[in-house]
């Protein structure tokens, strides 16, 4: 629990990544939150993943009542995510209590109420000291039994008891084809209402999460999208695009240097985004290993994702090139993740990226290339997203590069990478393969470089066993151009 | 063989509201006609023993259960359809029987 300076409101943290970010803190003290959803989109396991972490984290025990799954299913459901909700009720941090209905063996006579349910709660919250409850999904009371006018006036009175006890409480809802819920609960629960979302476009599915309403609090209106995976859940925060990111003066090399020698002779800022652009075929991948070796032969992890090679191949091509990428992997330094695409959506590569660089912590993210995003997103959704992306790469003060294809046969104009991550980027490098009689000719053009003088002239480069050659580079170094405005 | 079958009774109440005396006055009327020496009733209050309230699923107050004989049988309510319980618990057969 803690208190906000702006806000009075006490609140409760949920356990769940970026989800205390979203809500300000948490979910309100003391009072019931509305999770709902359709079958599948994760109701039960954040329900769980707040009372575990509440109990592990913040040491508020807790009760599960489930109106569908049994304890024993829960358990074991929750098990590949760590959490061992036997030992927790062993503990008396915990109590599931499995309410079953079986419509086949109850009859209905007369007048009655819910005054079982309420012993039960209560009892289950008094034996532990619980200060976290999860009712999950009480909307099957509806499926068995037949007095729905009785069950809204009892569900009523059930939401106001849990107030009066204290405690803060999840109330998950199945989502229903005009109201939020099948049943309206949203009626009866008003303090905070949480939507989750599990929807497929063009094959691929996202879940996001929204904040339908939170009386009382300031909160993100943005749907957000969310990850379930071996952590449990969570959920990516879009901050506010601020530029106020502080900047290293710190100069660190590509990796090569006779490139180096085009940025006066020392290399790029630390911290700052580069972007390399060029068709199929120009070493675009081959200047992204080097900018790696660099950053591994200063002891500096290296993050290197890539959406076109498995790390296998990616090695193994290298090391034809006399740039010996396997031996950081075994130390450790270098991290290659590869992964299609087209596996998941456009959030959840982002995602992802957040996850791997807040459990890595690399100084180096290399993004090899940048332009398969776009197979799966419409271009402004990945631009928003390297937008936030490289946002959040500058605020950790990471070193980041992106490669990108450029497709020969697009009009310049339209080219998706100038268009939207050009200006992004603090330096962009430009390779081409020229055909010269009967020779391709490589060049490199630095097109800008900001903050920092940069090499003005095409430069020829070749390609031998022993890495990339640019035979005119000291040259170069001599007639650079300052241009600080990139 | 009907004759001799036993019934198993328990009434779960919550404190002496007019539902749950009904529901006791409603059950022990109804035993008493249709059951006589053949029963045991045993009415349980969850105010005082809430503990008892997970092992049988009760939620709703009153709640009559037929433990014995199987399978078990919930009858909610205050049982004031007499008709109802008496179908619900299995022992109209019996007395048209009789």
């Amino acid at each position: 629990m803690k208190f906000n300076k702006k806000n009075i409101l006490p609140k409760t943290r949920t356990g769940i990544d970026g989800l205390d970010e979203i809500t300000g803190g948490g979910f309100p003290t003391g009072r019931s939150t509305l999770i709902c959803g359709s079958a599948g989109c994760g109701k039960t396991l954040l329900g769980m993943q707040f009372i575990v972490k509440g109990i592990m984290e913040d040491n508020e025990p807790g009760v599960f009542m489930s109106f569908e799954e049994s304890a024993k299913d829960l358990s074991q459901n929750v098990k590949s995510l760590g959490f061992d909700l036997d030992k927790l009720i062993a503990q008396n941090k915990l109590r599931i209590d499995h309410v079953r209905i079986e419509r086949s063996e109850i009859e209905e006579t007369g007048e009655y109420d819910l005054e079982g349910l309420f012993v039960r709660l209560n009892h289950a919250i008094d034996s532990i000291g619980a200060k976290r409850v999860v009712l999950d999904t009480i909307e099957s009371l509806f499926g068995g039994l037949t007095d729905t006018g009785l069950l809204r006036a009892e569900l009523r009175r059930l939401f106001q008891w849990l107030k009066v006890k204290g405690v803060t409480a999840i109330i998950t809802g199945e989502r229903g084809e005009k109201s939020l819920t099948r049943q309206g609960l949203e009626e009866y629960v008003s303090d905070c209402v949480i939507l989750l979302d599990f929807r497929v476009i063009d094959q691929i599915a996202t879940r996001r999460l929204r904040i339908v309403k939170y009386r009382g609090s300031t909160h993100g209106s943005n749907e957000y999208p969310f990850l379930i995976d071996e952590d449990g859940i969570s959920v990516l925060p879009i901050t506010s695009l601020k530029l106020e990111h502080s900047v290293s003066a710190d100069i660190i090399s590509t990796g090569l240097p006779a490139l180096d020698k085009l940025f006066e002779g020392k290399g790029i800022f630390r911290g700052s985004s580069t972007l390399i652009t060029g068709s199929a075929g120009t070493a675009k991948t081959i200047l992204a290993s080097y900018f790696a070796l660099s950053s591994c032969r200063r002891k500096e992890p290296v993050l290197y994702f890539s959406f076109e090679e498995s790390p296998a191949q990616l090695i193994r091509n290298m090391k034809s090139l006399d740039i010996n990428l396997g031996q950081y992997v075994k130390s450790k330094l270098l991290h290659i993740h590869s992964s299609r695409p087209s596996l998941q959506g456009l959030e959840m590569h982002l995602l992802l990226l957040h996850k791997l660089i807040k459990e890595f912590k690399p100084l180096t993210v290399i993004v090899d290339p940048i332009s398969s995003l776009v197979t799966v997103g419409s271009s402004s959704e990945v631009r928003a997203m390297l937008v936030r992306l490289m946002d959040m790469l500058k605020g950790n003060g990471i070193s980041a590069l992106f490669t990108s294809l450029k497709h020969v046969s697009r009009n310049e104009l339209n080219d998706f990478t100038e268009d939207t991550i050009s200006s992004l980027a603090d330096t962009w490098i430009k390779l081409r393969n020229a055909e010269h009689g009967a020779d391709k000719v490589r060049n490199l053009i630095v097109v800008k470089s900001r903050g920092m003088g940069h090499s003005n002239e095409v430069n020829n480069f070749i390609i031998t066993d022993k890495g990339i050659e640019i035979p005119n580079a000291n040259k170069a170094d001599k007639k650079v151009n300052k241009n600080s405005l990139g | 063989m009907a004759k001799e079958q036993q019934y198993e009774l328990r009434l779960y109440v919550a404190g002496q509201t007019p539902k749950s005396i009904l529901a006791i006055k409603n059950i022990t009327k109804y035993c008493k006609e249709h059951l006589d020496g053949q029963y045991s009733l045993e009415v349980i209050d969850l105010l005082k023993n809430p503990q008892l309230a997970e092992g049988d699923q009760i939620f709703a107050i009153p709640t009559l259960v037929r433990k014995v004989p199987e399978p078990i049988r919930k009858i909610i309510g205050d049982l004031s359809n007499e008709e109802r319980v008496l179908v619900g618990l299995n022992i109209r057969t019996i007395t048209t029987q009789k």
